[in-house]
């Protein structure tokens, strides 16, 4: 993994007495303390930040925590007040016009919230209007945004007029005229947020879907917890100019920073991050398919359960077998094979949210199967519990 | 006890000396006045000469085929062709052309300064903050004021009526290109910008025609107001319908003055109709 954007002691603050805000500020002074004090507001404060190459960097905040200051440093749409923002290794601020203006066209596009887009151009003109900055031949140009614009699943609007698309297709524009230019980095500035919901999630599915073409570097700013780390590889939280915690999804949510980060992630579905490794149990009772009925029923019975995971030598999941049908059979069928049932697997990978309706409605755990091994179980129980330890919960219980 | 009714100090501001400086320059930029003269006198002449040489007919059919292309109303269409002949039969058909050549020298000239110069404004705080004021005195100052320097340094006739009417009308081009490329939705130039365009690209690609609907009202007004202007630059020798008012006001011959004031009114509306066509044609295009 290399880097590929660095943020460096970055401050931004607007107001006139800056040297003395910022004196405040390395004391520990809150952004309102030194608001009052010296009149000057700070929009960010001593941000430090490395983004991965192909990474989806998410930062969230509410607003005015800077998050967007921060996003249009990246693309110098906004300039420091203090500290350094590079590009792998070129330093942000040594651009000079041309150059500065050839790192846009080449290497950096930005999606903006509403959108951006030039009412008195069509679909396609839109698209191609980074390319046409560019200088990039007529047939050329049209052939890309074309590509692009199939990508986005907008073929057969390309002559249509802006205001004749809804919300979700403008958006749609927007994502086609950045990638366009085939850029490294894709600046993203809460885009979906003035979408409706239901668009929102297929905006959101679509993204992912492009990622996972493209490849592309992600920093994409919202101020929705369950955006961010649903598209998020890893998430920057930030609060009053300040990024408090940068971390993956599951460590956020597992080990949050402090205080604001949990009431933050309070809001979060927790089952959409979490993943099925988190909450599977080792299996109680494994029995293996050659063993005797006796030690089977045995074995469960010394176990407090109702039913065994048979495995074979290589701990390879053969089905699940109950004490009802052990009792019931152990006279009728020569080998445990003959009473094995089948059993819903899973992966350790898939997302609490996405086994939950199974797991509703399965007689037995859920066997986890990695590299076709069982691996562990998933029983309602443990759902449940896992989903109840919520610190969040457990305080309010607590109180 | 004076002061408190009466001002303590008095000025006495020489008025003459500034008639005297007015005239000094006038006598001094002698040359460069005589080429500007004669430049507007030739622009002046090409443009009444053209509308001189097209037939009357074919004016009133252009009259009503504009309209109707951007209107779709034949029977409003049909009313102003009407009305434009009308001006014909009653015989002041040389006089309105005489009067359109001025308004369309001016205007085209107040296009041609103005637009840059909004353009400027709209870049440009400072100048913008520079501007204001002269744009508001401009406006407001009555328009006869103007009349004197600009008969002092052009003589009488048509130069110095349309000199004039361009410091008259030339403000709302001005001021409307100004707010048109201000009122774009700064994410829209930032999204410019972020692609790595450059001012003029900007300008060009992106503000210009988001602006356009607002440019094209500030011509629509810049247009009525040159028209406005007719009447006054009569008093300066200016022919054309606004002298006929003048004389009708001179001699108090009231049915006169009513006939050619009807005459520069159907000009203005046809005029004012006609460019409005261009404020919103985007919108057309839609429908």
């Amino acid at each position: 993994m290399s880097m590929i954007l660095k943020v460096e002691g970055v401050n931004k603050l607007y107001g006139k007495h800056k040297d003395e805000a910022l004196k405040l500020a390395s004391k520990g002074h809150t952004k309102e303390e030194i608001l009052e004090k010296t009149g000057v507001t700070c929009a960010l404060l001593d941000v430090n930040l490395e983004i991965n190459k192909g990474e989806t960097f998410v930062i969230i905040g509410l607003s005015g925590s800077g998050k967007s200051t921060l996003v249009r440093m990246f693309n110098r749409l906004n300039e420091p007040t203090q500290g350094k923002l590079y590009f792998k290794n070129q330093e942000l601020s040594q651009l000079n016009k041309e150059q500065l203006r050839h790192y846009r066209r080449e290497k950096i596009a930005m999606v903006f919230q509403h959108f951006g887009l030039m009412s008195h151009r069509t679909v396609l003109k839109n698209v191609e209007y980074g390319l046409e900055i560019r200088g990039v031949g007529p047939q050329l140009k049209t052939d890309k945004a074309m590509e692009m614009i199939e990508l986005v699943g907008l073929k057969g609007f390309e002559h249509s007029r802006i205001d004749q698309l809804s919300g979700g297709m403008k958006q749609r524009v927007g994502l086609a005229r950045a990638l366009a230019n085939d850029p490294e980095v894709l600046l993203m500035d809460e885009p979906f947020s003035a979408l409706d919901p239901l668009v929102k999630k297929d905006m959101q599915f679509e993204l992912l879907k492009i990622q996972q073409k493209m490849k592309k570097t992600i920093v994409f700013i919202t101020h929705d917890i369950n955006e961010a780390f649903k598209l998020g590889d890893r998430v920057a939280i930030m609060k009053d100019g300040r990024v408090i915690q940068v971390d993956t999804p599951e460590d956020m949510m597992s080990n949050p920073a402090d205080e604001y980060v949990t009431r933050f992630i309070e809001g979060a579905d927790k089952t959409a991050v979490m993943s099925v490794k988190h909450v599977m149990i080792t299996p109680t009772t494994i029995v293996f398919k050659d063993d005797g009925f006796n030690k089977v029923i045995r074995e469960m019975r010394n176990n407090n359960v109702s039913s065994a995971y048979v495995v074979d030598d290589d701990m390879k999941l053969q089905g699940v077998v109950s004490l009802e049908n052990a009792l019931k059979l152990k006279d009728k069928v020569s080998t445990l094979m003959d009473m094995v049932e089948d059993v819903q697997t899973i992966s350790p990978d898939q997302s609490i949210s996405e086994i939950l309706p199974l797991a509703s409605v399965a007689r037995v755990p859920l066997a986890v199967i990695e590299d076709d091994k069982l691996v562990g179980i998933v029983s309602k129980a443990s759902v449940l519990t896992y989903l109840a330890s919520d610190p969040v919960v457990e305080e309010s219980i607590q109180s | 006890m004076n002061w408190i009714y009466e001002f303590p100090f008095q000025l006495t501001i020489d008025t003459s000396a500034i008639d005297k400086g007015v005239r000094s320059f006038a006598l001094t930029f002698d040359a460069v006045l005589r080429v500007i003269r004669q430049g507007l006198t030739t622009v002046l002449l090409a443009i009444s000469d053209l509308l001189t040489f097209i037939p009357w007919w074919v004016l009133v059919l252009l009259v009503i085929v504009l309209y109707f292309k951007q209107s779709k109303r034949l029977w409003m269409s049909i009313i102003y062709g009407v009305l434009l002949s009308m001006i014909g039969m009653i015989g002041l058909w040389p006089l309105m052309i005489s009067t359109l050549s001025i308004v369309i020298t001016a205007v085209i000239l107040s296009v041609a300064i103005g637009f840059p110069l909004g353009l400027l404004l709209s870049l440009s705080e400072r100048a913008n903050m520079i501007m204001r004021p002269v744009l508001d005195t401009m406006q407001t100052m009555p328009v006869f004021v103007y009349l004197i320097p600009a008969l002092l340094l052009f003589g009488l006739g048509r130069v110095p009526a349309v000199m004039a009417t361009i410091i008259y009308a030339i403000v709302p081009i001005i001021r409307l290109t100004n707010l048109g490329i201000r009122q774009v939705n700064p994410e829209i130039v930032e999204a410019s910008r972020s692609f790595g365009a450059t001012t003029l690209q900007t300008l060009i690609k992106v503000q210009i025609p988001q602006a356009f609907t607002t440019i094209m009202a500030g011509l629509n007004q810049t247009l009525m107001m040159a028209m406005a202007m007719v009447v006054t630059a009569s008093m300066i020798g200016a022919p054309g319908l606004g002298a006929e008012v003048l004389i009708a006001v001179n001699r108090i011959e009231v049915g006169r003055g009513l006939v050619s004031g009807s005459a520069i009114v159907i000009v203005a509306i046809i005029l004012d109709r006609l460019s409005q066509g261009w404020v919103k044609p985007s919108e057309e295009e839609g429908i």
